[in-house]
């Protein structure tokens, strides 16, 4: 499966990745070498498998409902560029 | 310029959030209004390396909700990560379901109580389990052009219910998020205040318009920002004259533009252009390899289904029949939720009179509650003691002019009816001596009857006035209908 030049942007573009056009370039050449290495594997006949969700056989894993410690504030925020000490200050975004 | 009938076609999407201790991948406390970024943890942060946990909780809740809907459980079901950026999502992707949702092809029954549209089925398409996000607060007050975050709410559980395009009209939207609603709270899944977001609703939004050269869809435009039952009946109204006016000025039909999304601007009226939605690939969902899937029996279904309880729309219909109420009687008070269903249900016993006991608990004991912003629970008469105040009215036993009279004191004091009727000095004025009282009104009044034999029946007030003064415990309405009676005697 070829990849081309204009997907790679798109999935750039959504990943929120600035690329040179170089890097763009090489980036295509190298996602498509991925993508090639995966696509061995519709060589396989799936005829009648049924779909795999996970790959590991375990199913309903839960917790109970009950309430743990949540961090202090101060704790929660300390990896944060930037904070006011109550909140996670970030650059203005538009309403979404 | 020539006028087209058309129809609104709307199907809803609504969020609810869960009724859950915890959050639903971690044991943070799932609770409103707690100081902003107290109830976080390396989980719900979204830091490197920590694995989310299913709240079996949250999923029953879903499975309650979604059995009550009449949907299809899903014997396997999993969650998927959609990947977007925003910065109240701080793993860059929200856990949702896609392709597998627990469960759908659901209904929901709505019906007007006054009868403006016919009973219908509104189609569910999927009811499904996902993350909320958490909140940005943009702060424009204090002139700084960046956004707060709060995280408190990111990672608690989330209901997403997704309709057919089944709903015709602003009041049948306004009818459907009102029943869905009712059924969610009574149901303990959710406590749906809009107010403090619990329940969130969008519409996506077009016309069938009707020409002489055939129907005519427009372009669907999904509606936000709607923070009101109310608010979704106006924009809904008012986005069906802007689309017919879009359309005859364009001419655009669906599939002609991209779906746009609009915000519903409560102070101006209006909905206006927001961000173009991305198309749903650009999210590259694909399944979450922390969370295993999920499988359902169908013993365990049944177990839900039975745990139920009887639910508004049947007990709506059985309180109607038993006790003889009318279906506007009964919409109101199964609306106020079980605990009134209940205490009404009591009253109606005690007083053997279904019809006074629907009246005075909407009409009295609502008004009270909603006066003092009592639960029933807090109300001060028992159900048994307003059954038997109930009962004297019904019997005849207590002059409804003085009803209300005896039912404040009662509240006031929590007394029984008969010392209430006592303490207040209430004499019931037995059959005879009313009878020999109105018998000598009417005698002493020869102009009155006069009057009222030329058809002024008006003029009975002052035979009732007069039977006042003379002993304050009459029933005027009796009296009323006692001295017209003799009159009407006395005439043939
Ligand atoms: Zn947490």
């Amino acid at each position: 499966m070829a990849l081309t030049r204009a997907e790679v942007e798109k999935v750039a573009l959504l990943a929120r990745l600035e690329l040179e056009p170089q890097e763009l370039e090489l980036l295509t050449a190298q996602l498509a070498r991925v993508v090639e290495y995966v696509d061995q594997l519709a060589q396989l006949d799936t005829q009648g498998v049924e779909p795999l969700a996970h790959a590991v056989e375990l199913t309903n894993v839960f917790r109970p409902d009950q309430v743990q410690p949540s961090l202090p504030r101060q704790k929660a925020l300390q990896q944060a560029p930037r904070t006011d000490g109550e909140f996670f200050r970030v650059p203005a975004v538009l309403e979404p | 310029m020539s006028e087209h009938r058309y129809e609104l076609v709307v199907g809803l999407e609504v969020h609810v959030q869960l009724l859950t201790q915890t959050k639903l991948f971690c044991g943070c406390r799932n609770q409103f209004g707690a100081p902003p970024n107290t109830l976080t943890c390396p989980v719900c942060l979204g830091l490197p390396g920590t694995l989310p946990v299913m709240n079996q909780q949250a999923f029953q809740l879903a499975l309650k909700a979604a059995v009550a809907l009449n949907c299809e459980i899903a014997p396997v079901t999993k969650w998927d990560r959609k990947n977007y950026f925003y910065p109240d999502l701080p793993k860059g992707y929200q856990i949702s379901q896609y392709d597998l949702p627990f469960s759908r092809n659901g209904y929901l029954e709505i019906s007007d109580p006054r009868g403006r549209f016919g009973p219908k089925r509104v189609g569910i398409i999927r009811v499904h389990l996902e993350e909320d996000a958490g909140k940005s607060l943009h702060d424009e007050t204090a002139g700084q052009a960046d956004s707060r975050i709060d995280l408190n709410r990111a990672g608690t559980p989330l209901l997403e219910i997704v309709t057919r395009p089944d709903i015709r009209s602003p009041e049948e939207a306004k009818a459907f998020l009102t029943e869905l609603k009712l059924l969610l709270t009574y149901l303990e899944v959710s406590d749906c205040n809009m107010q403090e977001g619990s329940l969130r609703v969008d519409a996506n939004v077009n016309l069938h318009i009707h020409t002489p050269e055939g129907t005519v869809a427009t372009p669907i435009v999904e509606v936000k920002n709607m923070n009101s039952f109310r608010a979704v009946e106006r924009a809904l109204a008012y986005e069906a004259q802007r689309q017919y006016h879009q359309w005859l000025s364009t001419g655009h039909r669906l599939g002609q533009v991209p779906k746009q999304t609009r915000g519903w601007d409560d102070q101006a009226q209006i909905t206006r252009p927001q961000r173009q939605k991305e198309e749903s690939s650009d999210y590259r969902y694909f399944p979450d390899p922390d969370l295993v899937p999920v499988t359902v029996s169908p013993e365990q279904i049944e177990q839900v289904r039975q745990s139920l309880g009887e639910l508004p729309a049947t007990i709506r219909e059985r309180i109607q029949k038993q006790y003889g109420i009318t279906p506007y009687d009964a919409d109101v008070i199964v609306s106020q939720g079980r605990a009134v269903v209940e205490y009404f249900e009591k009253v109606a016993q005690v007083s053997g009179n279904g019809k006074q006991a629907a009246n005075w608990v909407q009409r009295d004991v609502l008004r009270t509650l909603k006066e003092r912003q009592w639960t029933m629970e807090q109300f001060p008469l028992s159900a048994e003691q307003l059954g038997q105040f109930v009962a004297r009215i019904a019997q005849g036993r207590l002059a409804s002019s003085r009803a209300r009279e005896v039912f404040d004191h009662m509240l006031r004091t929590q007394q029984d009816v008969d010392t209430a009727i006592e303490a207040l000095g209430i004499q019931t004025v037995d059959e005879d001596t009313l009878q020999e009282l109105c018998r000598r009104l009417v005698e002493a009044n020869p102009k009155v009857v006069q009057q009222v034999r030329q058809g002024k029946t008006k003029a009975l007030g002052a035979l009732v006035g007069q039977a006042k003064r003379e002993n304050p415990n009459v029933d005027p309405r009796r009296v009323q209908e006692i001295c017209r009676q003799l009159i009407e005697q006395a005439e043939a």
